[in-house]
């Protein structure tokens, strides 16, 4: 399978409707930005992306899989191997150095510990931060713990890179080496990017901009409303 | 499960971190634990000495005793003392001697007085026992030199003594135990002046008992002064009987049967008695019966323990909770790597079975000092069985296992997305 496909047909019948129907083809290696208000629903079509949550009606296939019909097992199971996550506030473990938190991951998909550390170490020096692999969460600068976060996104070379906010906490020099990472990832690896983020400045460096607005997606280039 | 040991380091640096609730949340399993293991030293030391020293009084003895009449008491609610006519006589015990079969000997004593051995400014506390002959075996006293007391200083009512090897040094001072035999040693006792020959000397036993109850210091305690029972009789002007008397019986007989055969015999005599009955107690169901009290106090404190380690374990389960609350964002984090429910719980039990283990084996040590250190001071030091070790390990980890599974359970249950949301 050369296409990632992506479809979501969201109804929530509950009071609140956040999304109403979306419809998404995310291709691979392709490098997209999610783009909203806050409150537009942006969040909630993150969590379903990021198998932390199942749509209540529709279909969402990833890589082969279809997520929708995922047990909570299973759903783990796809968090951890084909979704990698870049958090706003990093979501570093603390006082677990920069090497155990990029094991973290493949500790969940139990990879051996030698096989493990030897990735840890890889990916580290991949974002520059081979040196530091023994620090602490606390003993780094918001830029570094971004760059092992980033590490540990990769660790088991997901499907996809799922950003969110990565560059909300850090200051526009840092936040631009984290998105030259970024780059670099998207053009030297293929690795697809989703990077959602209310900065539209940010968006217009991606190959594809979606903005969403009341839960739909606002039919502005090739994202579609159903 | 490959993460184990991730697990465990990952508890300990967690309670690295927070040294000083860790250790608030350990103190009920480190108390409970502590009290269990300490209980079982002090109980174990109890148990040995009482046995001992109930034994070395001999378990083939028969303790005989004058007492008011069960329906007595109950009636009149008064405990009344034996009068001259109530007591047992010399004739009584030999008839019993002759005729209860199983019987060796009896050994009579009685009190004469507390009293101060004194020569110029040399001194030494005595307390004199008016003793028979029996009394030697009856009570497993070890006699150095010399002889015991005999038929012939009974009968001729002699000033003789047998006196402790510890009065033989306060009073003869770099003389042998063998030299001081036939010294005369003068005894203060009841505002007189009595003087008892030396015959024998025998060697002193500090019972653990003497040794808490008293404050005396060892230059002054307390050694007994053997005399002949009727020598004392005369000094305490107490002729009629003793309403007190040891029995010792064959070896290797029932001394159950033999106590029930001496009460029923010497009860004979009591027939016309109202007030006043005989009882007889065997050593040996007497060793049994102290034996299954002090079982029974080792039961309780251990009920008492184990609300403690109840109490423990509720700590441990708040903590818990606690820690789950504060680390949600952690816990969210976790699941959106992918670390599925189980993995979860199991990080979180792990570490509430980490404090209780710790907490545990604090307990052990704190609890085998302090034992040791109390049943040392009951003169039977006693260390814990590695067995009852082995169990307050297990058994302190059964605890983490318990109290940490439904914190555990609440944070493999959060839902990541609120989790990840948490502030």
């Amino acid at each position: 399978m050369h296409d990632i496909i992506k479809r979501f047909y969201i109804g929530t019948p509950n009071e609140l409707q956040i999304l109403n129907g979306i419809t998404l083809d995310v291709r691979k290696g392709e490098f997209l930005s999610i783009v909203g208000a806050s409150g537009s629903g942006k969040s909630t079509l993150m969590n379903i992306i990021g198998a932390l949550d199942r749509p209540t009606e529709g279909v969402y296939e990833l890589d082969g899989v279809r997520v929708d019909q995922a047990k909570d097992e299973q759903l783990s199971q796809i968090r951890n191997k084909k979704i990698g996550f870049v958090f706003q506030t990093f979501n570093l473990i603390p006082r677990t150095s920069a090497l155990k938190n990029v094991e973290l991951p493949m500790l969940y998909a139990n990879v051996p510990p030698s096989q493990r550390t030897r990735r840890a170490k890889e990916l580290l020096d991949m974002v520059e931060m081979g040196d530091r692999i023994s620090h602490m969460p606390s003993e780094l600068s918001g830029g570094q713990k971004q760059r092992v976060a980033i590490a540990r996104a990769m660790a088991n070379d997901p499907a996809i890179l799922l950003a969110d906010e990565p560059t909300g906490a850090l200051d526009s020099k840092t936040g631009r080496l984290v998105m030259d990472l970024f780059h670099t990832l998207n053009k030297e690896q293929g690795k697809t990017i989703v990077l959602i983020t209310h900065n539209y400045k940010l968006a217009t460096e991606t190959d594809r901009i979606i903005t969403i607005s009341d839960g739909r997606i606002v039919p502005n280039g090739e994202g579609s409303v159903d | 499960m490959s993460g184990m040991w991730e697990n465990v380091l990952l508890a300990l640096n967690g309670l690295r971190a927070n040294k000083m609730r860790a250790l608030l949340t350990m103190l009920g399993i480190i108390i409970g634990i502590g009290s269990v293991i300490g209980i079982m030293c002090v109980g174990g030391a109890v148990t040995g000495s009482v046995t001992d020293s109930m034994s070395s009084l001999g378990v083939n003895n028969v303790t005989v005793v004058v007492q008011q009449r069960m329906s007595e008491i109950d009636n009149m609610m008064t405990m009344e003392v034996p009068g001259e006519g109530d007591l047992i006589t010399t004739e009584m015990l030999d008839a019993m001697r002759a005729e209860v079969e199983g019987v060796d000997n009896y050994s009579v004593s009685e009190t004469t007085g507390s009293g101060k051995a004194k020569d110029g400014r040399k001194y030494a506390n005595v307390s004199v026992t008016g003793t028979s002959e029996a009394y030697l075996d009856a009570n497993n006293i070890e006699l150095l030199t010399g002889r015991y007391l005999n038929e012939k200083d009974l009968q001729g009512r002699k000033y003789v003594a047998v006196v402790s090897d510890f009065l033989v040094s306060k009073m003869f001072p770099g003389m042998s135990e063998k030299e001081v035999l036939g010294e005369e040693v003068k005894v203060s006792l009841n505002d007189d002046i009595v003087n008892f020959t030396i015959v024998g000397v025998y060697k002193n036993v500090d019972s653990p008992y003497a040794m808490m109850m008293s404050s005396a210091s060892e230059n002054d305690k307390r050694t007994a002064l053997y005399i002949p029972v009727t020598t004392s009789q005369r000094i305490t002007g107490s002729e009629g009987g003793y309403q007190s008397v040891t029995v010792t019986t064959d070896i290797g007989k029932d001394s159950v049967a033999i106590a029930d055969d001496i009460q029923k015999f010497l009860n004979r005599y009591y027939e016309n008695n109202t007030h006043f009955q005989v009882y007889a107690v065997s050593m040996e169901s007497m060793v049994s019966q102290m034996t299954s009290m002090l079982d029974t106090v080792s039961i309780a404190i251990s009920v008492i323990a184990g609300i403690s380690l109840l109490v423990g374990g509720i700590g441990v389960m708040n903590i818990m909770l606690v820690s789950v609350t504060e680390r949600t964002r952690e816990i969210g984090t976790r699941k959106a790597l992918g670390a599925p429910n189980r993995a979860i719980r199991v990080q979180f039990v792990v570490e509430a079975m980490i404090i209780c283990l710790i907490g545990g084996v604090i307990g052990i040590i704190l609890g085998t000092v302090l034992g040791y250190t109390a049943s040392n001071f009951l003169g039977f030091p006693s260390f814990p069985s590695v067995g009852s070790i082995a169990l307050a390990v297990g058994f302190s980890m059964a605890i983490g296992l318990f109290f940490g599974y439904y914190p555990a359970n609440k944070a493999a249950n959060l839902d990541p997305i609120e989790a990840l949301r948490y502030e």
